[in-house]
């Protein structure tokens, strides 16, 4: 029996990696993601980013004596203008980042001023322009120091205002919040596209064929092919998440930009990715037994990878119950359910709250399923309706 | 001769789709494809079942290849029922249908060695068949060539060889020369000739009355899921030409003109 099982796995992995073309779509994924999530981090720091060395230039009409002092705190070159329209010209035509225009004696007014008279307080008003980068960045500096200023001339109280660590967050809790988010939705795509780009041939292109007639008047069991032909397609859609796993962890602090610094893979430990390749394994094997039996219904290949559609919807749904679950269920009966309990693992791992008992629960509930799965399968082949559909 | 192969009143019925209804015109939900079909084939003795598309000949095979469960009847191969001891019969059989297409990625040595696995060849007995059967049909030459780089009578040949790795002692052929060239068709002709030679059993599906003629040593005419008549070919057409003595059970079988 063993030799059968291993015949058959053989047999699938050596028409897999036989071709380099199958083998290049199955390994590619994991570098195009790569390049692909660090053009993105790239684009959108410079779409959003402004260049380290370049001094936004800001023109103040009416600038007044306290202003003088405090506008150079941003580093910008603050120049004093008189014509106003023209001013707002060149920041339309993004010659000039930022107009500032104040009140005539702008000082002693504010000084002067009290809220209880129900006057309208005196106004700044900030001209920029949106289209602008550099303009907006140069809007958030001034504005902010401008608000600081505000609350500091009727200060009385402040909030967090030394300079002490407030957030208490770790680093490594940061960094697992943002992968506990993403992961699980990137991880269950990268499953379901490894299995569907092999399971649907390895099955319903065997039926196309007529190849697997000539297996079945073998002696070889049917629940051995059934079996052989689902490690094998594991072990391949292992190898193809495994490859755009890998891409999307070295990519993703490259994508977020500012948190190269903690958004590292290292911040799990063997205990972590050794729970999360169990899930991850007996995950796999869900979504090729699935796929496998939903293909040995279809005539056709690309009738299989219709009838396959209906996972990949499922698998995307569950996973994104991930980015909005706020952390891994800690009820053992959501462990119960097929794929959901798959994403409830990674998150888990991910934040850093897995719950070793729900990742067993998983990995049983997914490898029962799994036998359920082969022995289903092995009916089917079994069966000459399903055989000899045409 | 000693009796390899006992057909028993293999029956098969098929339920028919709304579509298949349709598309055949009538309102029967039961499609009878083969109807109590009893004969007998012996040792080294090619046999041919003859009779027009949808007479059954295709579904008859796939009951004797186990690959189908007849609803009624029996068969015995070489002792082995097809319905009780499938596991057995799967062992001493040969079978190959000119649907099959084998997978372009791989080589005529590696599908030789992938079904003697599946049948437990043995290594040493293996090597050798392969030399003998690869050397038959030209094949040597072309072991390590993909079966996609292959051509139609190539591919057909290897899915020959591939068919038989574990030497059976009964050999199913549905349709053998379909869509081959003559010298492809001549070359696997020969063969069966030359298996029947060495003591086997050849049962062929056929609707070509030539190869019939030229190959069979008993005939059994199908028409309608039942054997009108199986013999001879002497005593099935006595002076007439297969084609006409054809023709003549067909019209008396089912009542009208061809």
């Amino acid at each position: 029996m063993k030799n059968s099982i291993f015949t058959m796995m053989k047999k699938e992995l050596d028409r897999f990696f036989g071709d380099k073309r199958m083998v290049a779509s199955i390994l590619l994924p994991g570098v195009l993601i790569y390049i692909a999530y660090c053009f993105m981090g790239s684009a959108m720091g410079n779409a959003f980013g402004v260049d380290e060395d370049y001094t936004p230039a800001v023109q103040a009409v009416g600038l007044p004596g306290s202003m003088e002092a405090l506008l150079p705190q941003t580093g910008f070159a603050v120049t004093a203008g008189t014509d106003e329209e023209a001013a707002k010209e060149a920041v339309t035509d993004m010659e000039l980042d930022l107009l500032l225009v104040f009140p005539e004696n702008f000082d002693e007014t504010v000084a002067a001023y009290e809220m209880s008279s129900g006057l309208p307080a005196p106004n700044v008003e900030i001209y920029y322009n949106s289209a602008s980068t550099n303009s907006s960045f140069a809007y958030q500096s001034v504005a902010g120091l401008l608000d600081a200023y505000e609350a500091q001339m009727v200060n009385k109280f402040d909030v967090n205002a030394g300079e002490k660590a407030y957030d208490l967050a770790t680093a490594e809790d940061t960094a697992g919040f943002f992968f506990a988010m993403m992961m699980p939705l990137l991880l269950m795509m990268f499953l379901y596209s490894g299995c569907a780009a092999v399971a649907p041939e390895s099955i319903a292109g065997e039926k196309e064929r007529g190849t697997i007639a000539t297996m079945l008047i073998t002696p070889i069991r049917r629940s051995d092919i059934a079996l052989g032909k689902i490690l094998a397609l594991a072990v391949i859609s292992m190898l193809s998440a495994a490859s755009s796993t890998i891409g999307t962890v070295l990519a993703l602090p490259k994508m977020m930009g500012g948190m190269t610094d903690e958004m590292r893979a290292d911040i799990y430990g063997i205990q972590d990715y050794l729970l999360l390749a169990a899930v991850i394994l007996s995950t796999v094997l869900v979504l090729v037994t699935l796929i496998s039996i939903l293909s040995a219904f279809a005539k056709t290949i690309k009738e299989a990878q219709t009838y396959a559609m209906p996972v990949m919807l499922l698998a995307m749904g569950l996973g994104i119950t991930g980015m909005f679950g706020g952390g891994a269920s800690q009820e053992l009966t959501s462990y119960c359910i097929p794929l959901y309990n798959s994403v409830q693992c990674m998150s888990g791992i991910f934040s850093f709250s897995v719950l070793p008992l729900g990742v067993a629960v998983t990995v049983g509930v997914n490898l029962l399923l799994t036998m359920l799965g082969v022995v289903v399968l092995a009916w089917m082949f079994n069966n000459e309706k399903i055989v000899f559909s045409r | 001769m000693r009796e390899l192969l006992q057909v028993k009143g293999l029956t098969k019925t098929f339920q028919l789709s709304a579509k298949q209804q349709k598309l055949e015109k009538t309102k029967e939900k039961v499609r009878v494809a083969v109807d109590h079909l009893s004969f007998t084939a012996y040792e080294g003795e090619i046999f041919g079942l003859l009779g027009p598309n949808g007479a059954g000949k295709t579904t008859t095979l796939r009951m004797l290849a186990t690959l189908i469960r007849p609803d009624s009847g029996d068969a015995l191969v070489d002792g082995a029922s097809v319905v009780n001891q499938p596991d057995q019969v799967r062992g001493r059989i040969g079978f190959l249908t000119s649907e099959l297409k084998l997978e372009d990625c791989f080589t005529p040595n590696y599908l030789f060695r992938f079904f003697s696995d599946l049948h437990k060849v043995d290594p040493d007995v293996r090597d050798r068949r392969k030399d003998a059967l690869f050397a038959r049909f030209g094949i040597d030459r072309f072991a390590e060539v993909k079966v996609a780089n292959l051509s139609t009578g190539m591919k057909q040949k290897v899915s020959l060889v591939v068919s038989i790795v574990h030497d059976p002692d009964i050999i199913i052929f549905d349709e053998p020369t379909n869509g081959l060239d003559v010298l492809t068709a001549k070359v696997v002709t020969d063969f069966l000739q030359q298996l029947r030679d060495e003591g086997k059993t050849i049962i062929v599906s056929t609707h070509i009355f030539s190869l019939i003629e030229k190959l069979c040593d008993r005939v059994g005419v199908i028409v309608g899921g039942k054997m009108i008549v199986c013999d001879t070919l002497d005593r099935i057409c006595g002076d007439m030409s297969l084609e006409d003595r054809f023709f003549e059970i067909y019209k008396e079988t089912v009542g009208n003109e061809v």
